[in-house]
């Protein structure tokens, strides 16, 4: 049988399938269980970061060489010759992928990861290009929503802070809505989802309710996603007023289904206050660590044909 | 009394007929008409059968087929292309929206990566509830045509 995966550019979250995503999260919850540590040997990876992003990256090489493989790249554009010298990324992208066997890169520009995929000769995976997609978050949220619920379908899901300009929620919102999920989305109106995923939503005929504040949903929930409101977009008495509604602490979460989990895709400044860490609601620190898991899956699936199938 | 044709047969080419008046410059800039080495006869508020005025392009020496004429839908959904080989209309349709525009527009979003790499801008057109939105093959940004079309 034939892994769908398969030497497949893994670029945004609307190019993968539901029954890929399935094969994804199936993988990572597989490979926690059991690692297998050959699955890349004599493989090499090369981590392209044009733009620094640690956790990201960090999990990106644990995830190679939990898998056995070599790693060659570089963490920021900063020290490198490119950029520096003028290269197209479509250049870069040709000669880095005739030194390894599959690449993931990070760039601070929409679209880049895409481009790359069409001047190289080996899979990428997108490690985030600019405000655009970032898909390896979204699995890693998925595969953390599976392993807490035992199921993607028919889940009541709350997302909470910057709907706007938050990439992640954006990913996950179109993942979600093919496993049948009602959402809620609490934000402040000038941070309020985009029309263009409302649309999509509409469209998929997708159930979703927007909330002035968390209070008056949160009993029914089975996931909040948390994301940070920045400070300076607002000012000083405007985001004093609007904290209360906008940020999680302990207290909320009294009387809420035992089943809850709250997620953040981190770093968090002040949205969850600290207390909220010894409830047994919290997994955003889990959900980081899933991120390797994630990872791992995903490189699993792309580069051998043979696994996860 | 004896009919004047307003604008010039051509022996052999494209009409690109019913380009709602206003349109047929923006035509010529976006898609680059005027730099080709072709002869090109431009007609600006002509009258038209409906009453309304109309613009009308004729190219000498370039065939337009189906696909390349529906690139010119975005800005004359009403057009019609005609081909002409000695002096006869030999082919005729209207122009439909294609399901993708290249090599037309920059994308608008400035931190696109099309704008600084050796690619054509891609966009992927989808019509719903009738408003046609373009989307960018590479920054996934979605952008009401009337962004496009109303450019100077």
């Amino acid at each position: 049988m034939h892994n769908p995966l398969y030497n497949k550019n893994i670029i945004s979250i609307p190019d993968l399938s539901r029954s890929e995503l399935e094969l994804i999260v199936a993988t990572a919850q597989s490979l926690k269980q059991s690692p297998h540590p050959e699955l890349l040997k004599n493989k090499v990876i090369a981590s392209c970061f044009f733009e620094a992003s640690t956790r990201t990256r960090l999990s990106f090489e644990t995830a190679v060489n939990r898998l056995g493989g070599s790693i060659i790249g570089f963490p920021d554009s900063g020290n490198t010759s490119l950029g520096k010298k003028g290269e197209t990324l479509a250049d870069s992208v040709q000669v880095i992928s005739s030194y390894c066997d599959a690449f993931f890169m990070r760039h601070h520009q929409e679209g880049a990861a895409r481009l790359a995929s069409e001047f190289s000769s080996v899979p990428v995976i997108n490690g985030g290009d600019g405000s655009n997609q970032h898909p390896t978050q979204t699995l890693l949220d998925l595969f953390s929503i599976y392993e807490t619920q035992g199921s993607l379908e028919k889940l009541q899901v709350a997302f909470v802070g910057d709907l706007k300009y938050g990439r992640t929620v954006h990913s996950l919102t179109q993942a979600l809505s093919l496993f049948d999920c009602e959402f809620h989305f609490v934000a402040p109106q000038a941070l309020s989802m985009p029309d263009y995923i409302i649309d999509e939503l509409k469209e998929k005929g997708v159930k979703f309710h927007l909330h002035d504040d968390l209070d008056t949903v949160i009993g029914s929930l089975d996931i909040i996603y948390m994301t940070r409101v920045q400070k300076e977009r607002f000012d000083e008495t405007e985001y004093q007023h609007m904290k209360s509604s906008f940020i999680l602490n302990a207290q909320m979460l009294t009387g809420v289904k035992s089943n809850l989990k709250v997620l953040h895709p981190l770093p968090r400044v002040d949205e969850i206050t600290t207390d909220v860490d010894r409830t047994p609601y919290a997994y955003y620190f889990q959900q980081a660590e899933n991120g390797v898991y994630a990872r791992q899956a995903l490189l699993a699936l792309v580069m051998t044909d043979e696994f996860g199938v | 009394m004896k009919k004047h044709l307003q604008v010039e047969a051509i022996q052999s080419g494209t009409v690109i007929d019913h380009i709602s008046a206003g349109q047929g410059i923006k035509i010529l800039k976006f898609f680059d008409l005027s730099s080709e080495s072709q002869r090109i006869t431009v007609g600006l508020n002509l009258p038209s059968h409906d009453g309304a005025n109309k613009d009308l392009i004729k190219i000498e020496g370039l065939t337009f087929n189906k696909e390349q004429g529906n690139q010119l839908a975005l800005f004359a959904p009403k057009a019609t292309i005609n081909v002409i080989e000695n002096f006869e209309v030999v082919n005729k349709f209207k122009v439909e929206l294609p399901q993708q525009i290249a090599g037309v527009f920059s994308c608008p979003n400035s931190n696109c990566i099309s704008h600084n790499e050796p690619v054509d801008s891609r966009f992927n057109l989808t019509t719903r509830a009738h408003r046609t939105k373009l989307k960018c093959h590479y920054c996934e940004k979605a952008f009401d045509k009337g962004l496009f079309t109303e450019l100077d």
